[in-house]
Protein backbone atom coordinates (compact mmCIF):
# COMPACT_ATOMS: atom_id res chain seq x y z
CA UNK A 1 0.00 0.00 0.00
CA UNK A 2 1.14 3.33 -0.63
CA UNK A 3 2.11 5.98 1.55
CA UNK A 4 0.11 9.95 1.65
CA UNK A 5 3.26 11.21 -0.61
CA UNK A 6 3.15 8.06 -3.26
CA UNK A 7 -0.88 8.45 -3.31
CA UNK A 8 -0.86 12.71 -3.65
CA UNK A 9 2.28 11.88 -6.36
CA UNK A 10 0.81 8.87 -7.97
CA UNK A 11 4.31 6.93 -7.60
CA UNK A 12 6.67 4.73 -5.59
CA UNK A 13 8.97 5.86 -3.54
CA UNK A 14 12.37 6.64 -5.60
CA UNK A 15 10.73 7.14 -8.63
CA UNK A 16 10.79 10.32 -11.07
CA UNK A 17 7.55 11.80 -11.81
CA UNK A 18 6.50 15.18 -13.54
CA UNK A 19 3.55 16.60 -12.03
CA UNK A 20 0.94 19.64 -12.25
CA UNK A 21 1.01 22.24 -9.71
CA UNK A 22 -1.99 23.02 -8.27
CA UNK A 23 -1.15 25.83 -6.06
CA UNK A 24 2.58 27.70 -6.88
CA UNK A 25 3.56 30.87 -4.21
CA UNK A 26 6.74 32.98 -3.67
CA UNK A 27 7.14 36.11 -1.35
CA UNK A 28 8.75 39.26 -2.11
CA UNK A 29 12.39 37.64 -1.48
CA UNK A 30 12.28 34.64 -3.73
CA UNK A 31 9.05 36.04 -6.14
CA UNK A 32 11.73 38.51 -7.58
CA UNK A 33 14.05 36.28 -7.97
CA UNK A 34 11.98 33.95 -9.42
CA UNK A 35 10.79 36.90 -12.13
CA UNK A 36 14.64 37.83 -13.03
CA UNK A 37 14.83 33.87 -13.91
CA UNK A 38 11.59 34.11 -15.79
CA UNK A 39 12.99 37.03 -17.75
CA UNK A 40 16.25 34.99 -18.27
CA UNK A 41 13.84 32.19 -20.23
CA UNK A 42 13.44 32.65 -23.92
CA UNK A 43 9.83 32.12 -23.86
CA UNK A 44 7.97 33.80 -21.23
CA UNK A 45 4.71 33.15 -21.36
CA UNK A 46 3.10 32.00 -18.05
CA UNK A 47 0.82 28.61 -17.89
CA UNK A 48 -1.73 28.99 -15.60
CA UNK A 49 -1.56 32.44 -13.17
CA UNK A 50 -4.40 31.72 -11.68
CA UNK A 51 -2.83 29.31 -9.40
CA UNK A 52 0.09 31.51 -8.78
CA UNK A 53 0.03 33.44 -5.26
CA UNK A 54 2.46 36.03 -4.34
CA UNK A 55 2.72 37.11 -0.89
CA UNK A 56 4.22 39.87 0.43
CA UNK A 57 6.36 38.90 4.17
CA UNK A 58 9.34 39.00 4.72
CA UNK A 59 10.38 42.83 4.30
CA UNK A 60 7.48 43.62 4.25
CA UNK A 61 6.51 46.75 4.55
CA UNK A 62 9.77 47.78 2.88
CA UNK A 63 12.79 48.79 4.63
CA UNK A 64 15.34 51.10 2.18
CA UNK A 65 14.88 52.02 -1.36
CA UNK A 66 16.81 49.15 -2.52
CA UNK A 67 13.59 46.55 -1.55
CA UNK A 68 10.80 48.87 -2.80
CA UNK A 69 12.02 49.06 -6.15
CA UNK A 70 12.26 45.13 -6.24
CA UNK A 71 8.91 44.93 -4.35
CA UNK A 72 7.35 47.41 -6.75
CA UNK A 73 8.47 45.40 -9.85
CA UNK A 74 6.71 41.92 -9.12
CA UNK A 75 3.98 43.65 -7.29
CA UNK A 76 2.92 45.30 -10.92
CA UNK A 77 4.29 42.26 -12.47
CA UNK A 78 1.73 39.76 -10.82
CA UNK A 79 -0.78 41.87 -10.56
CA UNK A 80 -0.58 42.44 -14.49
CA UNK A 81 -0.57 38.79 -15.17
CA UNK A 82 -3.49 37.47 -12.87
CA UNK A 83 -1.58 36.06 -9.89
CA UNK A 84 -3.33 35.83 -7.00
CA UNK A 85 -1.32 38.88 -4.91
CA UNK A 86 -1.42 39.73 -1.68
CA UNK A 87 0.39 42.77 -0.30
CA UNK A 88 2.34 43.84 2.70
CA UNK A 89 0.61 43.63 5.67
CA UNK A 90 -1.38 40.52 5.03
CA UNK A 91 0.37 37.45 6.71
CA UNK A 92 3.44 35.16 6.46
CA UNK A 93 3.32 33.31 3.01
CA UNK A 94 2.78 29.92 4.33
CA UNK A 95 -0.29 30.81 6.83
CA UNK A 96 -1.88 33.00 3.88
CA UNK A 97 -2.15 29.64 1.96
CA UNK A 98 -3.01 27.26 5.04
CA UNK A 99 -5.87 29.54 5.52
CA UNK A 100 -8.39 27.91 2.72
CA UNK A 101 -5.65 28.74 -0.62
CA UNK A 102 -4.61 24.87 -0.66
CA UNK A 103 -6.47 21.30 0.28
CA UNK A 104 -5.71 18.10 0.91
CA UNK A 105 -4.65 16.19 -1.80
CA UNK A 106 -2.99 18.74 -3.74
CA UNK A 107 0.41 19.60 -5.04
CA UNK A 108 1.70 22.66 -3.69
CA UNK A 109 5.38 24.50 -4.18
CA UNK A 110 6.41 27.38 -2.76
CA UNK A 111 9.85 29.48 -3.41
CA UNK A 112 10.23 28.83 0.24
CA UNK A 113 12.14 26.32 2.66
CA UNK A 114 8.86 25.85 4.59
CA UNK A 115 6.57 25.37 2.09
CA UNK A 116 6.20 22.08 3.57
CA UNK A 117 4.05 23.59 6.33
CA UNK A 118 0.83 22.67 4.03
CA UNK A 119 1.77 18.82 4.78
CA UNK A 120 -0.36 19.73 7.58
CA UNK A 121 -3.76 19.32 5.56
CA UNK A 122 -2.95 16.50 3.64
CA UNK A 123 -1.11 18.51 0.55
CA UNK A 124 1.85 17.01 -0.76
CA UNK A 125 3.56 20.55 0.16
CA UNK A 126 7.50 21.11 -0.62
CA UNK A 127 9.95 24.27 -1.10
CA UNK A 128 11.77 25.00 -4.20
CA UNK A 129 14.08 27.91 -5.54
CA UNK A 130 13.54 30.73 -7.95
CA UNK A 131 14.76 29.36 -10.77
CA UNK A 132 12.72 25.91 -10.50
CA UNK A 133 9.44 28.98 -9.22
CA UNK A 134 9.83 30.43 -12.56
CA UNK A 135 9.68 27.05 -14.25
CA UNK A 136 6.77 26.43 -12.88
CA UNK A 137 5.16 29.50 -14.00
CA UNK A 138 6.01 28.76 -17.36
CA UNK A 139 4.79 25.68 -17.63
CA UNK A 140 2.30 24.87 -14.78
CA UNK A 141 4.42 21.64 -13.99
CA UNK A 142 7.57 20.21 -12.70
CA UNK A 143 9.32 17.18 -11.81
CA UNK A 144 9.48 14.99 -8.29
CA UNK A 145 11.76 12.07 -6.97
CA UNK A 146 8.58 10.68 -4.99
CA UNK A 147 10.16 10.17 -1.36
CA UNK A 148 10.42 7.43 1.19
CA UNK A 149 8.70 8.59 4.04
CA UNK A 150 9.82 7.86 7.85
CA UNK A 151 7.24 7.78 10.32
CA UNK A 152 6.73 10.14 13.11
CA UNK A 153 4.33 8.27 15.10
CA UNK A 154 3.04 10.36 18.34
CA UNK A 155 1.65 8.66 21.34
CA UNK A 156 -0.07 10.19 24.39
CA UNK A 157 -1.25 13.23 25.21
CA UNK A 158 0.39 16.73 26.25
CA UNK A 159 0.69 17.19 29.75
CA UNK A 160 1.72 20.60 31.80
CA UNK A 161 3.48 22.81 29.26
CA UNK A 162 4.60 21.11 26.95
CA UNK A 163 3.52 21.70 23.37
CA UNK A 164 3.49 21.03 19.81
CA UNK A 165 6.47 23.16 19.22
CA UNK A 166 7.82 20.76 21.95
CA UNK A 167 6.94 18.16 19.63
CA UNK A 168 8.43 19.53 16.73
CA UNK A 169 12.17 20.04 18.90
CA UNK A 170 11.76 16.20 20.02
CA UNK A 171 11.44 14.51 16.70
CA UNK A 172 14.28 16.87 14.96
CA UNK A 173 16.47 16.40 17.79
CA UNK A 174 15.62 12.40 17.38
CA UNK A 175 16.31 12.74 13.63
CA UNK A 176 18.84 15.25 13.34
CA UNK A 177 19.43 17.93 11.04
CA UNK A 178 19.78 15.59 8.00
CA UNK A 179 17.92 12.33 8.74
CA UNK A 180 15.17 13.24 6.82
CA UNK A 181 17.36 14.29 3.77
CA UNK A 182 15.14 13.82 0.46
CA UNK A 183 12.59 12.29 2.44
CA UNK A 184 8.84 12.73 3.22
CA UNK A 185 7.39 12.75 7.21
CA UNK A 186 4.26 11.11 8.09
CA UNK A 187 2.93 12.24 11.73
CA UNK A 188 0.48 9.61 12.71
CA UNK A 189 -1.06 8.06 15.91
CA UNK A 190 -3.28 9.10 18.48
CA UNK A 191 -1.66 12.70 19.15
CA UNK A 192 -1.31 13.23 15.38
CA UNK A 193 -5.30 12.66 15.59
CA UNK A 194 -6.07 14.69 18.73
CA UNK A 195 -3.62 17.47 17.71
CA UNK A 196 -5.53 20.84 16.39
CA UNK A 197 -4.30 21.69 12.96
CA UNK A 198 -2.74 24.44 14.53
CA UNK A 199 -0.17 22.60 16.42
CA UNK A 200 0.25 20.16 13.14
CA UNK A 201 1.05 23.39 11.08
CA UNK A 202 3.80 23.79 13.70
CA UNK A 203 5.03 20.37 13.37
CA UNK A 204 4.93 20.12 9.40
CA UNK A 205 6.65 23.22 9.04
CA UNK A 206 9.62 21.97 10.97
CA UNK A 207 10.50 18.85 8.73
CA UNK A 208 12.47 21.05 6.58
CA UNK A 209 14.91 21.33 9.24
CA UNK A 210 15.93 17.61 9.31
CA UNK A 211 16.37 18.01 5.59
CA UNK A 212 12.78 16.29 4.63
CA UNK A 213 11.32 17.56 1.61
CA UNK A 214 7.52 17.11 3.48
CA UNK A 215 5.67 16.58 6.56
CA UNK A 216 2.53 15.23 6.15
CA UNK A 217 -0.63 14.36 8.35
CA UNK A 218 -3.74 12.51 7.13
CA UNK A 219 -6.74 14.84 6.48
CA UNK A 220 -9.66 14.30 8.92
CA UNK A 221 -12.33 15.18 10.46
CA UNK A 222 -10.11 18.07 12.59
CA UNK A 223 -8.84 19.57 8.75
CA UNK A 224 -12.60 19.53 7.13
CA UNK A 225 -13.84 21.69 10.08
CA UNK A 226 -10.38 24.08 10.18
CA UNK A 227 -11.05 24.40 6.38
CA UNK A 228 -14.69 24.95 6.32
CA UNK A 229 -13.97 28.18 8.32
CA UNK A 230 -12.34 29.34 5.46
CA UNK A 231 -14.98 28.53 3.20
CA UNK A 232 -13.49 25.46 2.01
CA UNK A 233 -14.69 21.98 1.24
CA UNK A 234 -12.15 19.12 2.39
CA UNK A 235 -11.58 15.56 1.72
CA UNK A 236 -10.74 13.20 3.95
CA UNK A 237 -7.50 11.19 3.93
CA UNK A 238 -7.68 7.58 5.23
CA UNK A 239 -4.64 6.24 6.30
CA UNK A 240 -3.67 2.64 4.40
CA UNK A 241 -0.63 0.27 6.05
CA UNK A 242 2.19 1.49 4.07
CA UNK A 243 5.76 0.48 4.60
CA UNK A 244 8.22 3.35 6.41
CA UNK A 245 11.61 3.87 5.68
CA UNK A 246 11.72 4.05 9.57
CA UNK A 247 9.66 4.71 12.29
CA UNK A 248 10.45 7.48 15.12
CA UNK A 249 8.12 7.53 18.41
CA UNK A 250 7.29 10.26 20.55
CA UNK A 251 5.43 9.98 23.43
CA UNK A 252 3.66 12.96 24.04
CA UNK A 253 3.04 12.60 27.64
CA UNK A 254 6.49 12.43 28.64
CA UNK A 255 7.43 15.77 27.03
CA UNK A 256 8.65 18.86 28.94
CA UNK A 257 9.31 22.24 27.63
CA UNK A 258 12.42 22.33 25.51
CA UNK A 259 14.36 24.70 23.78
CA UNK A 260 16.68 24.28 20.69
CA UNK A 261 20.32 25.90 22.13
CA UNK A 262 22.24 27.75 19.49
CA UNK A 263 23.16 26.99 16.56
CA UNK A 264 21.55 23.64 15.70
CA UNK A 265 17.77 23.33 15.43
CA UNK A 266 18.42 20.07 16.46
CA UNK A 267 20.83 20.67 19.77
CA UNK A 268 17.29 20.38 22.24
CA UNK A 269 17.12 20.15 25.76
CA UNK A 270 15.29 20.68 29.08
CA UNK A 271 14.33 25.11 29.13
CA UNK A 272 15.08 24.06 32.89
CA UNK A 273 18.90 23.43 31.93
CA UNK A 274 19.66 26.94 30.74
CA UNK A 275 16.89 28.47 33.19
CA UNK A 276 18.08 32.15 34.75
CA UNK A 277 20.33 32.84 30.98
CA UNK A 278 19.85 36.36 31.03
CA UNK A 279 17.93 37.64 27.41
CA UNK A 280 18.06 40.51 25.37
CA UNK A 281 15.09 40.34 23.75
CA UNK A 282 11.72 37.88 23.15
CA UNK A 283 10.17 37.12 19.80
CA UNK A 284 6.94 35.63 18.98
CA UNK A 285 5.64 34.86 15.67
CA UNK A 286 7.02 33.23 12.80
CA UNK A 287 5.28 30.06 10.35
CA UNK A 288 6.11 28.02 13.32
CA UNK A 289 4.45 29.96 15.90
CA UNK A 290 2.81 33.39 14.60
CA UNK A 291 -0.97 32.06 15.11
CA UNK A 292 -3.88 32.34 17.07
CA UNK A 293 -3.42 29.40 19.58
CA UNK A 294 0.16 30.69 20.02
CA UNK A 295 -0.54 33.80 20.77
CA UNK A 296 -3.47 32.90 23.15
CA UNK A 297 -1.21 30.56 24.78
CA UNK A 298 1.17 33.24 25.10
CA UNK A 299 -0.94 35.99 26.16
CA UNK A 300 -2.71 33.73 29.09
CA UNK A 301 0.95 33.98 30.81
CA UNK A 302 1.46 37.65 30.48
CA UNK A 303 -1.66 38.78 31.18
CA UNK A 304 -1.88 41.20 34.31
CA UNK A 305 2.16 40.89 34.28
CA UNK A 306 4.51 43.28 33.00
CA UNK A 307 7.71 42.02 30.52
CA UNK A 308 11.50 42.25 31.64
CA UNK A 309 12.73 42.39 28.57
CA UNK A 310 12.31 44.19 25.53
CA UNK A 311 9.21 41.58 23.79
CA UNK A 312 8.35 41.98 19.99
CA UNK A 313 5.26 39.94 19.24
CA UNK A 314 4.44 39.15 15.35
CA UNK A 315 1.38 37.54 14.10
CA UNK A 316 1.60 35.17 11.18
CA UNK A 317 -1.13 37.11 9.52
CA UNK A 318 -3.86 39.71 9.25
CA UNK A 319 -6.83 36.96 10.47
CA UNK A 320 -5.05 36.33 13.30
CA UNK A 321 -4.32 39.86 13.97
CA UNK A 322 -8.02 40.44 13.90
CA UNK A 323 -9.16 37.27 16.03
CA UNK A 324 -6.36 38.56 18.32
CA UNK A 325 -7.93 42.08 18.27
CA UNK A 326 -11.45 40.78 18.78
CA UNK A 327 -11.25 38.79 21.60
CA UNK A 328 -8.84 40.97 23.54
CA UNK A 329 -5.97 38.96 23.87
CA UNK A 330 -4.22 41.58 21.50
CA UNK A 331 -4.45 44.05 24.52
CA UNK A 332 -3.07 41.88 27.67
CA UNK A 333 -0.08 41.21 25.56
CA UNK A 334 0.59 45.30 24.59
CA UNK A 335 -0.34 46.03 28.16
CA UNK A 336 2.28 43.47 28.98
CA UNK A 337 4.32 45.51 27.72
CA UNK A 338 5.17 44.35 24.29
CA UNK A 339 5.72 45.44 21.05
CA UNK A 340 3.28 44.47 18.35
CA UNK A 341 4.56 44.52 14.95
CA UNK A 342 2.20 44.21 11.54
CA UNK A 343 1.48 40.55 9.97
CA UNK A 344 4.91 38.78 8.41
CA UNK A 345 7.92 37.36 9.23
CA UNK A 346 9.37 40.38 11.15
CA UNK A 347 12.56 39.84 12.55
CA UNK A 348 12.93 36.22 11.73
CA UNK A 349 15.48 36.67 8.97
CA UNK A 350 17.33 38.95 10.38
CA UNK A 351 16.36 41.59 7.73
CA UNK A 352 14.23 44.37 10.41
CA UNK A 353 11.78 44.90 13.20
CA UNK A 354 13.87 43.18 16.09
CA UNK A 355 17.51 42.75 14.58
CA UNK A 356 20.09 41.32 17.47
CA UNK A 357 22.95 43.02 18.18
CA UNK A 358 26.46 41.89 18.73
CA UNK A 359 26.70 39.50 21.58
CA UNK A 360 23.03 39.76 22.66
CA UNK A 361 20.84 36.71 23.48
CA UNK A 362 17.01 36.33 22.38
CA UNK A 363 14.83 33.84 22.47
CA UNK A 364 12.48 32.99 19.61
CA UNK A 365 9.97 30.86 18.38
CA UNK A 366 10.76 30.67 15.01
CA UNK A 367 12.40 27.40 13.85
CA UNK A 368 15.83 27.92 12.82
CA UNK A 369 18.88 29.13 15.65
CA UNK A 370 21.78 29.60 12.53
CA UNK A 371 24.32 31.72 13.09
CA UNK A 372 23.84 35.04 12.81
CA UNK A 373 20.35 34.57 10.93
CA UNK A 374 18.72 37.14 13.34
CA UNK A 375 21.72 39.56 13.93
CA UNK A 376 25.39 39.12 13.34
CA UNK A 377 27.25 37.82 16.57
CA UNK A 378 24.25 37.43 18.08
CA UNK A 379 23.25 34.34 19.60
CA UNK A 380 19.46 32.73 20.17
CA UNK A 381 17.77 29.98 21.38
CA UNK A 382 13.96 28.24 20.49
CA UNK A 383 11.12 27.76 22.24
CA UNK A 384 7.22 27.49 22.12
CA UNK A 385 4.92 30.37 22.77
CA UNK A 386 4.54 29.40 26.66
CA UNK A 387 8.53 29.20 27.01
CA UNK A 388 8.59 32.55 25.71
CA UNK A 389 6.08 33.95 27.48
CA UNK A 390 7.19 32.66 30.59
CA UNK A 391 10.64 34.06 29.87
CA UNK A 392 9.63 37.84 28.70
CA UNK A 393 7.66 38.14 32.25
CA UNK A 394 10.72 36.93 34.21
CA UNK A 395 13.68 38.54 31.27
CA UNK A 396 15.76 35.47 31.71
CA UNK A 397 15.50 31.99 30.23
CA UNK A 398 12.33 30.20 32.00
CA UNK A 399 9.99 27.46 31.91
CA UNK A 400 6.56 27.95 32.10
CA UNK A 401 6.48 25.37 34.72
CA UNK A 402 8.99 27.37 37.15
CA UNK A 403 6.78 30.69 36.65
CA UNK A 404 3.94 28.59 38.05
CA UNK B 1 35.99 16.37 -21.29
CA UNK B 2 37.84 16.31 -18.01
CA UNK B 3 37.15 19.31 -16.05
CA UNK B 4 39.79 19.53 -13.23
CA UNK B 5 40.25 22.22 -10.15
CA UNK B 6 41.45 22.73 -6.46
CA UNK B 7 39.25 21.87 -3.60
CA UNK B 8 37.86 23.93 -0.69
CA UNK B 9 36.69 21.54 1.81
CA UNK B 10 34.23 22.50 4.10
CA UNK B 11 32.27 21.19 6.80
CA UNK B 12 28.85 18.97 7.60
CA UNK B 13 25.63 21.14 7.81
CA UNK B 14 26.76 24.39 6.07
CA UNK B 15 23.51 26.24 5.61
CA UNK B 16 22.83 28.63 3.19
CA UNK B 17 22.69 31.73 5.36
CA UNK B 18 26.38 30.30 5.57
CA UNK B 19 26.90 30.51 1.80
CA UNK B 20 25.43 33.82 1.60
CA UNK B 21 24.27 35.84 4.46
CA UNK B 22 20.67 37.04 4.54
CA UNK B 23 21.69 40.97 4.46
CA UNK B 24 23.08 40.63 0.76
CA UNK B 25 20.15 39.13 -0.60
CA UNK B 26 18.12 42.25 -1.71
CA UNK B 27 19.88 42.75 -4.72
CA UNK B 28 20.00 41.14 -8.34
CA UNK B 29 23.83 42.34 -8.03
CA UNK B 30 25.19 38.77 -8.48
CA UNK B 31 28.99 40.28 -7.74
CA UNK B 32 28.01 41.54 -4.45
CA UNK B 33 26.95 37.44 -3.71
CA UNK B 34 30.26 36.53 -5.17
CA UNK B 35 32.25 38.70 -3.09
CA UNK B 36 30.18 38.24 0.28
CA UNK B 37 30.32 33.80 -0.52
CA UNK B 38 31.14 32.48 2.58
CA UNK B 39 31.72 35.47 4.71
CA UNK B 40 30.04 33.97 7.89
CA UNK B 41 31.20 30.44 7.61
CA UNK B 42 35.08 31.41 6.62
CA UNK B 43 36.30 34.51 5.32
CA UNK B 44 39.11 33.18 3.33
CA UNK B 45 36.73 30.87 1.40
CA UNK B 46 35.37 33.71 -1.15
CA UNK B 47 39.03 34.32 -2.72
CA UNK B 48 39.78 31.04 -3.49
CA UNK B 49 36.82 30.26 -5.30
CA UNK B 50 37.64 30.50 -8.47
CA UNK B 51 38.15 27.20 -11.06
CA UNK B 52 37.38 25.16 -7.24
CA UNK B 53 35.52 22.29 -6.67
CA UNK B 54 33.30 22.47 -3.11
CA UNK B 55 33.87 19.64 -1.37
CA UNK B 56 31.48 19.53 1.32
CA UNK B 57 30.47 17.39 3.82
CA UNK B 58 27.20 16.21 4.62
CA UNK B 59 24.03 18.15 4.72
CA UNK B 60 25.31 20.72 2.05
CA UNK B 61 23.05 24.01 1.66
CA UNK B 62 20.12 23.37 4.32
CA UNK B 63 18.31 26.05 5.52
CA UNK B 64 16.84 28.50 3.43
CA UNK B 65 15.86 27.92 0.03
CA UNK B 66 17.68 31.31 -1.50
CA UNK B 67 18.84 30.50 -4.66
CA UNK B 68 21.88 33.11 -4.59
CA UNK B 69 23.49 30.53 -2.91
CA UNK B 70 24.16 28.58 -5.77
CA UNK B 71 24.34 31.82 -7.72
CA UNK B 72 27.01 32.78 -5.70
CA UNK B 73 29.05 29.58 -6.39
CA UNK B 74 28.57 29.03 -10.05
CA UNK B 75 29.23 32.85 -10.57
CA UNK B 76 32.44 33.03 -8.17
CA UNK B 77 33.70 30.34 -10.36
CA UNK B 78 33.14 27.22 -8.94
CA UNK B 79 33.18 24.13 -11.04
CA UNK B 80 31.38 21.67 -9.26
CA UNK B 81 29.97 21.03 -5.68
CA UNK B 82 30.85 17.05 -3.89
CA UNK B 83 28.62 16.51 -1.01
CA UNK B 84 28.09 12.54 0.50
CA UNK B 85 24.57 14.06 0.55
CA UNK B 86 22.75 17.30 -0.09
CA UNK B 87 19.81 19.30 1.26
CA UNK B 88 17.43 18.80 -1.61
CA UNK B 89 16.25 22.25 -2.80
CA UNK B 90 20.38 23.62 -2.73
CA UNK B 91 20.88 20.53 -4.81
CA UNK B 92 17.98 21.61 -6.93
CA UNK B 93 19.27 24.84 -7.58
CA UNK B 94 22.30 23.63 -8.17
CA UNK B 95 21.25 21.57 -10.94
CA UNK B 96 19.01 24.69 -12.02
CA UNK B 97 21.70 26.87 -12.86
CA UNK B 98 23.83 24.51 -14.57
CA UNK B 99 26.50 23.99 -11.70
CA UNK B 100 27.72 20.25 -11.24
CA UNK B 101 27.00 17.95 -8.30
CA UNK B 102 28.01 14.95 -7.41
CA UNK B 103 26.53 13.26 -4.56
CA UNK B 104 29.48 11.09 -3.12
CA UNK B 105 31.67 11.02 -0.60
CA UNK B 106 35.70 12.26 -0.40
CA UNK B 107 37.17 11.40 2.39
CA UNK B 108 40.47 12.48 3.08
CA UNK B 109 41.04 15.16 0.55
CA UNK B 110 42.23 18.77 1.59
CA UNK B 111 42.49 22.01 0.68
CA UNK B 112 44.34 22.67 -2.69
CA UNK B 113 44.14 18.82 -3.63
CA UNK B 114 42.98 18.60 -7.78
CA UNK B 115 39.86 17.06 -7.95
CA UNK B 116 38.39 16.34 -11.65
CA UNK B 117 35.51 15.07 -13.12
CA UNK B 118 33.66 14.07 -16.60
CA UNK B 119 30.84 16.43 -16.65
CA UNK B 120 29.10 13.30 -18.90
CA UNK B 121 29.76 10.45 -15.83
CA UNK B 122 29.08 10.07 -12.29
CA UNK B 123 31.91 9.64 -10.61
CA UNK B 124 35.01 12.20 -9.33
CA UNK B 125 39.14 11.42 -9.51
CA UNK B 126 41.14 12.58 -6.80
CA UNK B 127 44.76 11.48 -5.37
CA UNK B 128 44.87 8.74 -7.70
CA UNK B 129 41.17 7.39 -6.88
CA UNK B 130 37.90 7.41 -8.24
CA UNK B 131 34.53 7.84 -6.20
CA UNK B 132 31.32 6.88 -7.86
CA UNK B 133 28.32 9.44 -7.39
CA UNK B 134 24.85 8.29 -7.13
CA UNK B 135 23.75 8.75 -10.78
CA UNK B 136 21.41 11.70 -11.57
CA UNK B 137 17.77 11.42 -13.38
CA UNK B 138 17.59 11.61 -16.92
CA UNK B 139 16.08 14.96 -16.85
CA UNK B 140 18.83 16.49 -14.04
CA UNK B 141 21.15 15.29 -16.88
CA UNK B 142 19.33 17.04 -19.61
CA UNK B 143 18.93 19.78 -17.51
CA UNK B 144 22.97 20.12 -16.70
CA UNK B 145 23.94 19.01 -20.10
CA UNK B 146 21.63 22.36 -21.40
CA UNK B 147 23.43 24.46 -18.87
CA UNK B 148 20.86 24.82 -16.69
CA UNK B 149 16.46 25.11 -16.59
CA UNK B 150 16.07 28.22 -18.54
CA UNK B 151 18.17 26.70 -21.28
CA UNK B 152 16.63 23.79 -20.72
CA UNK B 153 13.08 24.89 -21.34
CA UNK B 154 14.48 27.03 -23.88
CA UNK B 155 15.38 23.72 -25.91
CA UNK B 156 12.21 22.21 -24.92
CA UNK B 157 9.73 24.50 -24.99
S1 LIG C 1 8.59 33.46 9.28
FE1 LIG C 1 10.79 33.05 9.13
S2 LIG C 1 10.95 30.93 8.55
FE2 LIG C 1 8.84 31.54 8.17
S3 LIG C 1 8.77 32.15 6.01
FE3 LIG C 1 9.20 33.99 7.21
S4 LIG C 1 11.45 34.15 7.29
FE4 LIG C 1 10.94 32.07 6.65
Amino acid sequence: METLSERILEGPAGSYVDRAVDRAFAHDGTGIQALVALRGFKKQNLAAPEKVSIIYDHIAPANNTTTANLQHDLRDFSISKGFSFHDVGCGICHQIMSEGECLPGEIVVGADSHSCTMGALGAFATGVGATDMAGIWATGETWFRVPETINVHLSGDFSGFAEPKDAALMYIKKLGMDGGTYMALEFTGEGAEAMPVSGRLTLSNMAVETGAKAGLFYSDKKTAEYLAEYGKKADIQTPSDCSYERTVNIDLSNLEPLLAVPNRVDNAVPVTDYSGTKLDQVFLGTCTNGRYDDLLRFSAIVKGKKVKVRTVVVPASRSVLSKALKNGILSDIIEAGCTVCPPGCGPCLGAHMGVLGEGEVGLSTANRNFKNRMGVGAEYYLCSPQTAAASAVTGEITSPEELL
Amino acid sequence: MKISGHAVVIGSDVDTDMIIAGRYLRTTDKKIWVEHAFEDYDSTIAERLRGSVIIAGNNIGCGSSREQAAAALKEAGVLAVVAPSFARIFFRNCVNLGLYVFECDITGCKDGDIVTFDPDMSYVETGGKIYEAKELSEKMKDILKAGGLAGYLGEKR
